[in-house]
């Protein structure tokens, strides 16, 4: 999964003292003006109003500018003209240096993707696709288990904004992609925008077949061809395609969408899709702070997940779970988990019916917020499955080339593993990143943390922290053309340390040692504590400082060098501490017994400062 | 942001509608500016492509891609009847015969000689587009579609499954938390849409898809209840293409809740009046909501000045608060604090005070409540 950097076409002619970025997302445009503030670029402020791609606005623009006139009231500064942002900042004070934005408005870049095999050259494809920020409506390959007529009538009813189609190394058979190819053509398939507009295939397979797969689609559709995805079977290139896609979302789906002609104009560099952006973001936080990343963005529609891993941080995959989310789709979280999975997080009785109607009315009114301490606890519980849910999708798309064969030397003889390994080492993961409504701006901090150790389960040693205020995309396009700016905003603005998980792995029972930590603080004060099965704890470290921690585990219990390994760390502090979760790991495991699991939850969330005294005091008279 | 809150739904006894009638892909209209219409009314028309299908004619004669070109009968371009041979082939001095007989009415719309499968495709399918509401022609997008004008009452649900249809409103509730059950429709319902106050139950919808009975609007549904019409869940809020006989608008939301008045008595007065109305609702980018609209009805009451909710909220603007714990419930707004306040959840949010029917004062996030616009 070698991931090409964004080539950034435009090149800085000038100093740069002030950013000014939006991301035009599909219910709000959020804009922030950085700022160079003595060597040091911050974040000044930041202004936010509804996004005008629908009717009756139907122009991006008024609510871009809308977001920075809020910029204009807080700084007193002025940085719009009738012809859009003032660039560069002018010598009475006006204007900015740069400005750049990102957009997902109008429902983002919705792709479909084909390839010939369904684990291979179609799998790329989907990674081409996520990686530069797209949702994949579906995924279309020779043995998808689907007739070919079932597989034309997909194609019709889906109307995609591209179509990405894989197949074939170089120089093999050419017959399959071009079946593929075919099926296209007799679905003839239309554009979401733009009626009467082509839709753009990009061709990235088997470059033998390029003269046929023109012959079969260049008269139906508006044809691009790179470079093969899968050139040999033991590599993949996703760099061309993903270059491509970029290209034709500015070219087709930015200029198709309502008013984006000027806000294009607006900008030097190209608008790139918010997840893409994201994801920058996320591969620059995994190399500046040397760690691999997880991060996730939980919206009101979607999840996105992204992950960084590998030696050289070369392994970044992200995935969208399209129906995974806290408003629009919450009642497929309840379709998908079960109620009986989201009622395991909930410390008290709900009639099942009520919490039903309940989760459905989210759905309607997507707009409201808890109002009641019971609201907001059945809130953060669907969160968990949402997340949850978002992470195994994750998981089984974030793996190596499948069906390969693979050069092995005789000292690996032994040691034989199977194609398509996942990438996700949980207990190599260096940092958990949250982002989104439901953990940006969860009232206590501590609610983000046990949302996502609930959900994510990291094991060993993670840091965690939250995107303050999701400025991620803004960071991720900046990056592209200074990246010092992107990285300083990203480090001292952006993420709110949380604190440092450790998490044992290992099989207990309740009230067996897991693990007896040393903590040494800067000023010399020393700490010791001991961690026993089925608790979780927070020894305090704040944010900005760090502590050295000595860890030693239970004999059945591994922080990472092996069962009963010592190590000593040195943990980051954040609004939490350090988090001694000694809950379970592989397995973790609620009790089935509602009343001893409503206690076990009560007694977690009491000790961890989850929620106000007063609500746990009636938790545990309720029970 | 500036405004906090969620934009009330429209309930107005009378206001102009347009609506955008658009092709799926470009075509003829048939109507010109100024013209009037009706419901049903074909104002454009397309022709889809139609369905195709691939068969392997060099698998199924056993023979290579390539040669597939010279057994074809029937040539690309050429036109097809169900059961016509389209390939013929024969080997060993005539002894082994193979033919591939086309399975539909259409054309030949390729022949491959790289993957040996020959593409047939039905004939066009056409594509037209009603008017769906009575009205005029306000303007044509050529080649697209039109907007058609119509000045009525208008209301708007939260809620809805199924698409467009037209009926005569029949108002069975007789309040506003009036449970709209089986005993209430009657035969005689067929084809009207029936109008229920707190609940339309699972029975009753029952009776409505037996009966006939167009659309049924109530205050709300409980969720099972929808499942079981449905005959499966909705995971995500984009409705509208439901195959369900009757069309379902819910104005408030899930479970039982009293139906505001002013939807109600609105309602009630429009009894007897024919309504189009649509279940689609879509709530990401883009909202739509299902929606009640009765050309030409002529006013009742004195119009209320529609600039008043232009501004957003102000003491004495009535609202509905939608969620817990004073869910369902309609009010009055009192205060509107402008700096941000602590809630039980801890959160700092924009708040308002409102006074609710039993005269008490309640704290709620402005977030939670909507403007019952007119």
């Amino acid at each position: 999964m070698s991931e090409t950097k964004h080539e950034a076409k435009f090149q800085l002619d000038r100093e740069i003292n002030s950013i000014l970025a939006t991301d035009c997302g599909s219910t709000t445009t959020k804009a922030i003006l950085i700022e160079k503030v003595g060597d040091e670029y911050r974040l000044i402020h930041r202004g936010e109003a509804p996004t005008t791609v629908e009717a009756p606005f139907e122009d991006v623009t008024a609510g871009a500018r809308n977001a920075i006139r809020e910029l204009e009231e807080l700084t007193g500064k002025k940085f719009l003209s009738d012809e859009g942002v003032i660039t560069p900042r002018q010598p009475d004070g006006s204007g900015v240096d740069i400005f750049l934005s990102t957009s997902s408005a109008g429902g983002g870049l919705q792709m479909m993707v084909a390839g010939v095999i369904k684990i291979m050259t179609a799998e790329s494809a989907q990674r081409a696709a996520l990686g530069a920020g797209a949702i994949v409506m579906d995924t279309i390959s020779i043995d998808d288990g689907r007739l070919p007529h079932q597989k034309i009538q997909r194609i019709r009813h889906l109307r995609p904004d591209m179509i990405l189609l894989s197949g074939g190394i170089d120089g093999g058979t050419i017959t399959h992609v071009a079946q593929i190819a075919e099926l296209i053509s007799a679905a003839e398939p239309k554009p979401r925008l733009g009626i009467g507009f082509k839709l753009p295939v990009i061709y990235a397979g088997n470059t033998a077949a390029r003269k046929y797969i023109k012959d079969i689609l260049s008269e139906k559709t508006d044809l691009r061809e790179v470079d093969n995805l899968r050139p040999v079977l033991e590599k993949e290139v996703l760099g061309p395609a993903r270059e491509e896609i970029h290209n034709l979302f500015m070219e087709h789906v930015m200029a198709q969408a309502p008013g984006y002609n000027k806000l294009m104009k607006w900008t030097p560099v190209p608008i790139m899709p918010t997840p893409g952006a994201v994801g920058l973001g996320m591969q620059n936080a995994a190399r500046e702070h040397n760690m691999s990343v997880i991060g996730v963005d939980i919206g009101g529609a979607t999840t996105d997940v992204f992950s960084v891993f590998g030696d050289d941080f070369e392994l970044f995959n992200r995935t969208v779970s399209a129906n995974l989310g806290m408003s629009y789709s919450i009642c497929n979280v309840l379709l998908e988990a079960g109620v009986a999975n989201i009622m395991r997080w909930v410390p008290f009785d709900i009639d099942e019916g009520d919490l039903r109607n309940r989760i459905r009315n989210k759905m309607v009114r997507p707009t409201t917020v808890p109002q009641t301490q019971d609201d907001l606890i059945i809130e953060q519980a669907i969160s968990r499955e949402a997340l949850r849910l978002a992470f195994e999708h994750h998981k089984s798309l974030a793996v190596g080339l499948r069906g390969i064969q693979q050069a092995r030397d005789a000292g690996s003889a032994f040691d034989q593993t199977l194609t398509g390994q996942s990438h996700i080492d949980l207990m190599k993961l260096g940092m958990l990143i949250g982002s989104g409504g439901v953990l940006s701006h969860a009232p206590r901090r501590v609610q983000s943390v046990i949302m996502m150790l609930d959900a994510f389960q990291p094991e060993g040693v993670t840091q965690l922290a939250v995107d303050s205020i999701f400025m991620m995309p803004q960071l991720g396009v900046l990056s592209t053309v200074h990246p010092k700016a992107s990285a300083q905003v990203f480090d001292r603005d952006c993420l709110i340390r949380l604190g440092t998980a450790i998490a044992p792995v290992g099989p207990g029972r309740e009230g067996q040692e897991t693990m007896r930590v040393k903590v040494t603080y800067a000023d010399g004060k020393v700490v010791e504590e001991t961690s026993t099965f089925g608790t979780i704890k927070a020894l305090p470290l704040a944010v900005g400082e760090t502590a050295e921690v000595e860890i030693h585990p239970g004999r059945s219990f591994d922080i990472g060098h092996g069962a009963g390994h010592r190590a000593t760390i040195t943990a980051k502090g954040g609004t939490d501490g350090i988090i001694l979760d000694s809950r379970g790991r592989r397995p973790f495991s609620l009790p089935d017994d509602k009343a001893t699991r409503i206690k076990k939850l009560v007694g977690w969330f009491d000790s961890m400062n989850v929620y106000p005294p007063e609500t746990i005091a009636r938790l545990k008279k309720a029970n | 942001m500036a405004h906090a809150y969620t934009p009330g739904l429209k309930v107005t006894e009378q206001t102009v509608i347009h609506k955008t009638r658009r092709l799926p892909l470009l075509g003829e209209v048939l109507v010109k500016e100024g013209d009037l219409v009706t419901p049903e009314m074909v104002v454009a028309t397309t022709n889809i492509p139609g369905n195709p299908q691939t068969i392997n004619v060099a698998n199924q004669l056993g023979i290579e891609a390539e040669d597939v070109e010279g057994v074809m009968v029937k040539k690309q371009g050429d036109q097809i009847k169900k059961g016509d041979r389209i390939a013929y082939y024969k080997a060993f001095f005539g002894l082994m015969k193979k033919e591939v007989l086309s399975p539909i009415d259409g054309y030949v719309e390729m022949v491959s000689p790289v993957t040996g499968q020959v593409a047939l495709r039905e004939p066009p399918i056409p594509v037209q587009i009603e008017a769906y509401v009575k009205g005029r022609v306000s303007s044509v997008i050529p080649k697209e579609g039109v907007v058609i004008e119509t000045k009525g009452a208008f209301i708007q649900g939260i809620f809805g499954v199924g698409g467009e249809v037209q009926g005569v409103i029949k108002c069975l509730a007789k309040s506003q938390d009036y449970v709209l059950d089986a005993a209430d429709i009657k035969p005689e319902h067929k084809g009207c849409i029936v109008v229920g106050g707190s609940l339309v139950t699972g029975a009753a919808l029952k009776k409505c898809a037996e009966y006939g009975v167009k659309g049924a609007v109530a205050g709300g549904i409980v969720d099972t209840d929808l499942i079981s019409y449905l005959g499966y869940d909705i995971g995500v809020a984009i409705t509208g293409h439901e195959d369900v006989p009757t069309t379902v608008i819910i104005t408030e939301g899930f479970g039982k809740i009293t139906m505001a008045a002013k939807t109600y008595n609105l309602l009630r007065d429009l009894d007897g009046w024919v309504a189009s109305i649509n279940g689609a609702t879509q709530i990401r980018a883009g909202v739509m909501r299902p929606e009640i609209i009765v050309p030409d009805y002529v006013p009742k009451h004195k119009a209320v000045d529609a600039a008043a909710y232009a501004e957003g909220m102000v003491p004495g603007t009535p609202i509905r608060i939608i969620r817990e714990p004073y869910f369902g419930l309609v009010a009055e707004v009192v205060e509107l604090p402008p700096e941000l306040q602590m809630i039980d959840t801890e959160s700092h949010v924009r708040i308002l005070k409102a006074k609710l029917a039993s005269g008490e004062i309640v704290t709620i996030p402005r977030a939670n409540v909507e403007i019952i616009e007119g």
